[in-house]
């Protein structure tokens, strides 16, 4: 499953009344047990942060101990030297990777899907309808139906256990073209399109020159979800990176859940470290994504 | 909708504003404007044909063989691998039963907890981004690492879960052990990341319904939770079909969570008696460590024909139920 959505068709808003705002108002207070269950709801959703930061700061004896600890210790440091050093989970090796894996996908994600987007939005074409409509199709099968002839594909070129089998056949997905053609369609203007080609722009300036500059805000959501989720990918680096010695960092974290021992301060300080990418994208982004995510359930 | 070109930019007579076009052969124009469309969508296409499309056709044609890399030759066997597979592979149910039990496990809470959460957001609020960021935030982790936490919250002996069960007097649960404990174990990893989510989708929907609604039902006496059920849920029937059809197309390809539940190596057994190997987990089993890949095919394709008939029918329920009300 991915972080990101199509956008679901939902019934416009009707346009609100101004004198009735304040009866409504009313109608939609927070009673006790709204904020009850929003208290706990937020408590559920960030206990295993904290839970993840108080093992990783503990010892391993300290972490298996009953009853379990419940404040962070000062083994934090330790733990994460310990975990970067390990010479089974090559997780400095797996972070390098996930940042250039992650990182490629994401720019031409971008730059890919903001293309096709303007030109399904915005270009004539013979076939443009039967076409997205493969591009909306694409979007429903799952990984796995083909995953067998793709590692053998990935066996042929020679790809097995290296970046390239995890990145080129991800650089663009369905998702990405979709959403940009949605955007694209409300937020350039044909009279702008229609006025860069007066002045002789062919469509690739017009492209580049009108349509990409306006379709900023679009293109950084897309790219903050797609960096999330290409850095979260399991399944298919699991298939092909089966040589622990070149991981993405979620593979570097299974090598370290392998491991005969199950030393657990060492695995949660390595989820961490995992995690504090994805985190500092939040802090810094938050309202961006969650925008995106709940503008994307919106806009159809 | 879309732009007249043809009528906008004619070749000739050149219309008096163009500046640059003059340096331009006007065929180069006309071939821009009819193929170079094609052009700015074929990267798409290109890996869909390669990375996409041929797999999918090759699977079928490797389900009616028997290749495996262990074979020097390979024979075309016609369904046997579907007939095996359908009558005769317990483990393969095995994986079905487990994987839709985990299914309906994780969704059905997933998706009411989620309409719940966003009700409680729909309100009048303080601190409503606080609110959202804070829900949203399990999103961030990856599937690896939510099963790893989870993973110890439930460990047998030293578990957080096991240790709140001894507080309050009850014994503890062996979490892999048991079916049905394991089974609540990994939806619950798989709700706590999905619930925020869903929340936010159903939030965003909410508030486009309109107010006065909700003020003529309480002019008519209707409770909130009467509100809640005759004007939110059939309001959203879009929104919730479409979260349920996302929900299926993961649930039913659930692997990583049920993977790493188990430590050390064996992960894709699920546990001791497969107790909960899902149908994923059964086709890498059959591809990696068995090698009969003509049968992994099999695998592969019955795996997406049950996503896509689950898909129908959770529509056709959620339209259903929905009406209804």
């Amino acid at each position: 499953m991915t972080t990101t959505a199509l956008r679901p068709p939902t019934r416009p808003a009707a346009p609100a009344k101004v004198k009735a705002t304040h009866r409504a108002e009313r109608l939609f207070k927070a009673s006790p047990l709204t904020w009850f269950g929003l208290v706990l709801g937020v408590f559920l959703s960030l206990f295993p942060f904290y839970w993840m930061i108080v093992i990783a700061s503990r010892t391993n004896d300290a972490a298996n101990s009953w009853p379990p600890p419940f404040l962070p210790g000062g083994k934090l440091g330790e733990n994460i030297e310990r975990v970067l050093a390990n010479g089974d989970a090559n997780v400095v090796k797996g972070l390098m990777n996930s940042f250039l894996v992650s990182g490629t996908i994401t720019i031409a994600t971008v730059f890919f899907g903001s293309l096709a987007g303007f030109a399904f939005a915005k270009l004539r074409f013979r076939g443009k309808n039967a076409l997205l409509l493969i591009i909306l199709a694409s979007m429903m099968v799952p990984i796995q139906l083909g995953v067998l002839p793709l590692y053998i594909l990935m066996a042929k070129l020679d790809w097995l256990n290296t970046m390239p089998s995890v990145t080129v056949p991800f650089l663009i997905g369905g998702f990405g073209i979709f959403m940009m053609r949605q955007y694209a369609e409300q937020a350039v203007p044909n009279e702008l399109i229609e006025a860069a080609r007066v002045d002789g722009c062919s469509t690739w300036r017009v492209y580049w020159h009108v349509v990409m500059p306006a379709l900023r805000p679009a293109a950084a959501v897309l790219g903050l979800l797609t960096f999330m989720e290409q850095w979260n990918q399991f399944f298919w680096p699991f298939v092909v990176l089966a040589d622990p010695s070149n991981p993405t960092v979620q593979i570097s974290l299974r090598s370290l859940n392998t491991a005969y021992f199950a030393d657990n301060s060492q695995i949660f300080a390595g989820t961490l470290i995992a995690t504090l990418p994805l985190f500092i994208v939040f802090v810094l982004f938050g309202r961006q994504i969650i925008g995106g995510i709940m503008e994307g359930a919106v806009k159809s | 909708m879309s732009l007249d070109l043809h009528a906008t930019a004619p070749p000739e007579p050149r219309p008096p504003r163009a500046r640059t076009s003059h340096r331009r052969a006007s065929s180069a124009t006309k071939l821009d404007l009819k193929y170079s469309p094609y052009l700015y969508v074929l990267p798409f296409f290109l890996l869909f044909a390669v990375f996409s499309a041929y797999p999918i056709v090759y699977t079928v044609w490797i389900a009616l063989t028997d290749r495996s890399p262990l074979n020097a030759t390979i024979s075309f066997v016609g369904l046997d691998n579907f007939v095996e597979l359908i009558t005769d592979d317990p483990q393969f149910w095995n994986a079905v039963v487990n994987t839709f039990g985990m299914f309906v496990l994780s969704t059905v809470p997933q998706l009411m907890l989620a309409l719940m959460l966003a009700n409680a957001l729909n309100r009048k609020l303080r601190a409503q981004t606080f609110f959202r960021m804070a829900i949203a935030m399990p999103i961030i982790t990856s599937t690896a690492v939510v099963a790893l936490i989870f993973s110890m919250i439930y460990a047998k002996d030293f578990g957080l879960i096991n240790w709140l069960l001894d507080a309050v007097g009850l014994d503890p649960i062996d979490w892999r052990a048991n079916r049905f404990a394991s089974w609540f174990a990994i939806s619950t990893m798989v709700d706590w990341r999905w619930v925020g989510y869903n929340a936010l989708i159903y939030l965003a929907a909410m508030q486009s319904i309109s107010k006065d609604m909700y003020e003529a039902a309480a002019l008519d006496g209707a409770s909130r939770r009467r509100q809640f059920w005759s004007i939110t849920v059939p309001q959203l029937r879009p929104t919730i079909i479409f979260t349920l059809i996302i929900s299926t197309i993961g649930g039913l390809q659930l692997f990583t969570e049920p993977l790493l539940f188990t430590s050390g190596s064996g992960g894709l057994s699920g546990g001791s008696e497969g107790q909960f190997q899902t149908i994923t987990m059964y086709l890498l089993d059959v591809m990696n460590q068995r090698f009969r890949w003509g049968y992994a095919g099999a695998v592969a394709l019955v795996l997406f024909v049950l996503i896509a008939l689950m898909s129908t029918i959770n529509y056709l329920l959620a339209r259903r139920i929905s009406s209804d009300k």
